[in-house]
């Protein structure tokens, strides 16, 4: 389980990068983050942040509205989970 | 003492991947053809046959810079045109063999699409964090049994990375598999392998007019026309003879120098690449060293890139980008994508024969501060 969320449905390129971005600075190494996305860039573009920043990609789940399992949460989209290095 | 308009600096067009201004000489040409070349080339009348001898040298003159012979090379309306037509008739003619067509992950989106009509989603083959495609992987593929046609671009037309083209041909010819090899964005910049079955160009991208493609099909290649019958199945209607002999002439004006303006502009690429990794948080993209010579592409951390086409196209400078925001689909480039590169705040440019040194340096003392501006409207200082 993450230790933050950060909310960054509805938002295009490079915004949920730059809002994730913001929610882990000054947070401890070893901190996870999940960035919730509707942008399929961000599913491409949080992986390659970390990369450049030297943290680490956990795993990206997909989200879809259609699903069964969906319910409440029915929104299309990545959740995209990282590692403070 | 310069008269130009002060404060409305001079245009610099760095886009030049696909649609490069026409060369002097192929302007020229297509006057020439206007004037003798008009008439239907298969009339039997003497206008006719004029018209038909201009398309007999157009397609003797491209051959020769291909590699082909005259009867292999064939018009077609377009370069996409070319690689539809291309994958859907070779992939049809070996049906009996099997349905499956083999590509690379960052071919163009015309093989890519024309792929899939002919044999399904089957899923490309991976490429590097370069974008160069999985050699082992492409081999195993081209191999296996069921397989149609392979396609593998000789360049990335995007990135630059050149293609292991021979590794993937001779596979591909040990399994009696055709291999189409999408020359498009190197043809007239670089020479071309003679590792191909089919060989697509794109007159457009070396100087000659859009509007007009070029295919080679080796003697060998069976091919099986899939559109309704038309005396010429590669070009429905016939092909337009002044664009096909300017695109000839064009060809051949860009050949004759070809090995100079590839180390020129192969240095001036250099240049750009150096300068751009001198700006923070930047991914230049692509092979540095087994490259298109004139190409160059780079992504900014933290860059909206429809905001940096933008604000360099105010100071005069005209650039591609592969980000998702700059396209109409909201999907970011599939060559990116399949990289795992950074595919938000990037930029792609394409240098012609006829940039400049000086446009080139004015273009990277002017990247730092557009980034920069762009970086601070969405105030990211300190991220």
């Amino acid at each position: 389980m993450s230790d933050t969320l950060v909310d960054a449905r509805g938002l295009r390129c490079p915004l949920p990068v730059i809002r994730l971005a913001a929610a882990a600075k000054g947070l401890p190494a070893g901190t996870e983050l999940t960035v919730l996305s509707t942008d399929p860039a961000a599913k491409l573009d949080v992986p390659a942040w970390c990369r450049m920043r030297g943290h680490e990609h956990v795993g990206t789940r997909e989200h879809r509205a259609a699903a069964p399992e969906a319910g409440d949460e029915a929104w299309d989209g990545w959740a995209v989970t990282v590692r403070l290095g | 003492m310069s008269h130009a308009t002060p404060g409305v600096p001079e245009r610099v067009y760095l886009d030049n991947g696909g649609r490069a201004p026409w060369h002097p000489l192929a302007r020229q040409a297509f006057e020439q053809a206007l004037a003798d070349g008009w008439a239907d080339p298969r009339r039997l009348h003497a206008e006719g046959r004029r018209a038909a001898r201009l398309l007999d040298g157009a397609r003797e003159a491209i051959a020769a810079v291909l590699g082909a012979r005259s009867q292999e090379v064939r018009f077609t309306p377009s370069h996409t045109a070319t690689l539809h037509a291309a994958v859907a008739s070779a992939a049809a003619a070996r049906r009996r063999a099997g349905s499956a067509v083999v590509v690379g992950a960052v071919e163009r989106a015309a093989v890519l699409h024309a792929a899939t009509l002919a044999a399904g989603d089957t899923g490309p083959v991976p490429v590097d964090r370069l974008g160069r495609v999985d050699v082992d992987a492409m081999v195993a593929a081209v191999g296996a049994p069921g397989v149609a046609l392979a396609a593998l671009q000789h360049a990335n037309g995007e990135v630059g990375t050149v293609q292991p083209v021979e590794a993937v041909h001779e596979a591909a010819r040990a399994a009696a598999v055709p291999l189409l090899v999408d020359a498009g964005a190197s043809v007239g910049h670089v020479a071309v392998p003679d590792a191909w079955d089919l060989l697509a160009a794109d007159p457009a991208d070396w100087g000659g007019p859009a509007g007009v493609g070029v295919l080679a099909v080796r003697q060998r290649v069976r091919t099986a026309p899939v559109g309704p019958e038309d005396e010429d199945p590669w070009a429905p209607g016939g092909v337009s003879v002044p664009l096909a002999f300017a695109a000839a002439v064009a060809l051949q004006a860009v050949e004759s120098d070809r090995v100079a303006q590839e180390a020129r502009r192969r240095a001036l690429v250099e240049r750009v690449r150096a300068a751009v990794a001198r700006i923070p948080d930047v991914e230049v993209v692509g092979d540095p060293d087994d490259r298109l010579p004139h190409v160059a592409t780079f992504s900014f951390l933290y860059v909206d890139g429809e905001a940096l086409v933008t604000e360099l196209d105010r100071h005069g400078f005209a650039v591609g980008s592969g980000s998702a925001c700059t396209a109409s689909t909201l999907e970011p480039s599939h060559v990116l994508a399949a990289m795992g590169v950074l595919t938000h705040g990037n930029v792609r440019i394409a240098l012609d024969r006829s940039t400049t040194a000086d446009e080139v340096d004015r273009f990277c003392a002017v990247l730092p501060g557009a980034v920069a501006k762009v970086r601070e409207m969405l105030g990211v200082g300190g991220l």
